[in-house]
């Protein structure tokens, strides 16, 4: 951390944290009309998104004769936890959401690790042929995951690995650092020289460099990478499908749509599982918000 | 890349590592793990892909060398054809709507809104609109599904009780609206996702940029093309290529929805290969879709990696 205290660091640092710009000056008093009438497109927009999210919030507390009665646009007309309790029972919920949280979890710390590997040798070494390089390592990404079942699973299956989280873990941690690496190479090429020559002045060595002068300062990069890959791996479905047959190993949204095909599932137990499928990622999101926002603009794409 | 410009492009590409003393070729070891990894993971799976499109596979017996008969039949199947022509529905929905409004919506909440209604307001809406964004695909098709099926859904429901019950519809069983309710609903899927990485961008706008454009007499839209947009074009590459891989590989919404159906008007490539795959059995013919699907997202993305790279090198040189 000492290196970033040099002149340079603290502007470089500086130039990264600055927090978002307000401009509250021209004041709050100038409304117009017009901006009166921006504002209740904006609201009607987000009301719209936000309406699938109500009609589930409404759902998952009915019990089912009063779904039969009031049907799917109706308020409660009293508090019914049947489907959740139905749900989190039928599924062993507890279970289904350490898996997903070990899986993502493991998958968000390991992609953000070897994207950054990668992107220091891309974007700071400077390797050759490192456009090529970065398509290649894009590939993870553009592979419709079809093509990956069949060969993964004889692989997976001979070295004992099927039906294992780690197998789950071990491609996401692949397929998510493809995107890491495309975006942390393009913002390590833009990476300010002053601090690297600094660093080397010093008889930093190139591992010394990584972790106390690049690490540090795309943290705020790195931490949105974490929040994305996290999301992103917790709503996957296919892999997880196909890979992870055992109940003891399911993930949420496996376990959510192998009990669709359940005749006993009426409308408010499905509601109700939308509702706790949702709500693991949406309390993460609540929680990282703001480091969301901070880091994008950090380390951005230049 | 034009030949021409091919020659001064090499003289300006940087030829050494960013730290000084350390040749670009020592830091080969750190890309070990990652390509080692990648090479097990995809490329390896991805040369038995190609392999096995040669052959006629069912999964059980060995496969048949069968030489270029799938990739013959590929091009005679109009299914085949169909897939693709949904999929340029889907770059209109996923990508360009998503893009185009995305920007327009970042450039108000932030622009606009945030700075007359207060930040708060700003973001309590963007998060709004990420919403379905944080919902897994699967669960979302559910819900979807059931505010549009035919018999007691919401939106029918809705409709019949503003008075518009003739407006009623099997909204994703009947041929005519299911295309269209699918974008409606991938446009509503996917739009949070550039507004956050839009508004995270525009943070770094001078806001005296604006005003001196303002004095000039700029309106908003001519400040919003000026400005806005030439400065964050970095981000929007981003989203549109990301978001381009994706609606070009779409799949567990049209699984969990429709199937593919009615008939097999909604399939898109990655389905069909699902269901030649897993479905039919047909392991060489699943394999060739998938394959040929790759190819063209691999030229898409080569195409916008590199115009993407140039525009960079040419800013970098101004």
């Amino acid at each position: 951390m000492a290196i970033t205290d040099t002149p340079a660091g603290t502007t470089a640092r500086a130039a990264l944290q600055q927090p978002p710009r307000q401009r509250p000056r021209g004041g709050r008093a100038r409304k117009t009309a017009g901006d009166w009438l921006i504002l209740l497109v904006a609201v009607l927009i987000g009301l719209l998104i936000a309406v699938p999210f109500l009609l589930i919030l409404a759902n998952s507390f009915k019990s089912p004769a009063d779904y039969a009665t009031g049907g799917p646009l109706s308020l409660p007309t009293s508090l019914s936890f049947d489907g959740i309790t139905a749900f989190w029972e039928r599924v062993d919920f507890p279970r289904k959401l350490w898996n997903s949280f070990f899986i993502s979890a493991v998958v968000a710390v390991l992609a953000v690790g070897i994207s950054m590997f990668n992107a220091f040798a891309l974007g700071i070494g400077r390797v050759r042929g490192r456009t090529w390089l970065v398509l290649l390592i894009l590939l993870a990404n553009m592979l419709p995951q079809e093509v990956l079942l069949y060969p993964l699973y004889f692989m997976f299956r001979e070295v004992g690995l099927y039906d294992n989280v780690w197998a789950v873990i071990i491609i996401f941690t692949v397929i998510q650092s493809a995107f890491g690496t495309y975006l942390l190479a393009s913002v390590y090429g833009t990476f300010p020289k002053e601090l690297l020559e600094a660093a080397s002045l010093d008889g930093a060595s190139r591992w010394q460099i990584l972790w106390r002068v690049i690490f540090p300062i795309s943290r705020p990069t790195l931490s949105v990478l974490l929040i994305f890959f996290f999301i992103w791996t917790w709503n996957e479905f296919l892999i997880p499908l196909t890979f992870l047959v055992g109940n003891d190993n399911q993930t949420v949204p496996v376990a959510i749509t192998v009990l669709q095909g359940d005749r006993l599932m009426d409308v408010t137990t499905t509601s109700a599982s939308a509702l706790l499928g949702l709500l693991p990622t949406l309390i993460f999101f609540l929680i990282f918000q703001r480091t969301l926002t901070r880091g994008i603009t950090a380390g951005a794409v230049k | 890349m034009a030949i021409a410009t091919r020659s001064k492009e090499r003289a300006k590409r940087p030829t050494t590592s960013l730290i000084p003393g350390s040749s670009r070729s020592s830091f080969w070891p750190y890309l070990v793990p990652g390509l080692a990894l990648l090479t097990f993971i995809i490329v390896i799976p991805l040369l038995w892909n190609v392999y096995l499109t040669f052959t006629s596979y069912r999964g059980i017996r060995p496969p048949e060398f069968i030489g270029l008969e799938n990739w013959v039949e590929l091009f005679g199947d109009t299914t085949f054809w169909t897939s693709f022509r949904n999929s340029v529905a889907m770059i209109i929905a996923m990508v360009v709507v998503p893009t185009v409004v995305g920007l327009v919506l970042a450039a108000m909440l932030f622009d606009l809104i945030g700075r007359k209604f207060g930040g708060r307001l700003a973001s309590f809406l963007r998060a709004t609109y990420y919403l379905p964004q944080i919902l897994p695909g699967v669960i979302a098709a559910i819900v979807i599904g059931w505010i549009l099926r035919p018999e007691n859904g919401a939106l029918n429901q809705v409709l019949a009780a503003v008075g518009l019950g003739g407006l009623q519809g099997n909204w994703l069983g009947d041929p005519d609206t299911a295309l269209p309710s699918i974008m409606v609903i991938m446009v509503w899927v996917q739009l949070g996702y550039p507004v956050v990485i839009f508004m995270a961008a525009l943070q770094r706008v001078d806001p005296e940029l604006y005003e001196a454009a303002e004095l000039d007499g700029a309106n908003w839209f001519q400040r919003f093309r000026a400005i806005t947009v030439s400065i964050i074009r970095p981000e929007i590459f981003v989203v549109t290529l990301t978001c381009a891989i994706a609606a070009l590989k779409v799949f567990s919404p049209i699984y969990a929805l429709t199937g593919g159906g009615p008939g097999t008007s909604m399939i898109v490539p990655a389905y069909y290969a699902y269901s030649e795959f897993f479905q039919s059995q047909q392991v060489g013919y699943g394999a060739t879709i998938a394959t040929a699907l790759t190819v063209v997202i691999a030229v898409v993305s080569i195409i916008f990696v590199l115009v993407q790279t140039r525009l960079e090198r040419s800013e970098e040189a101004r």
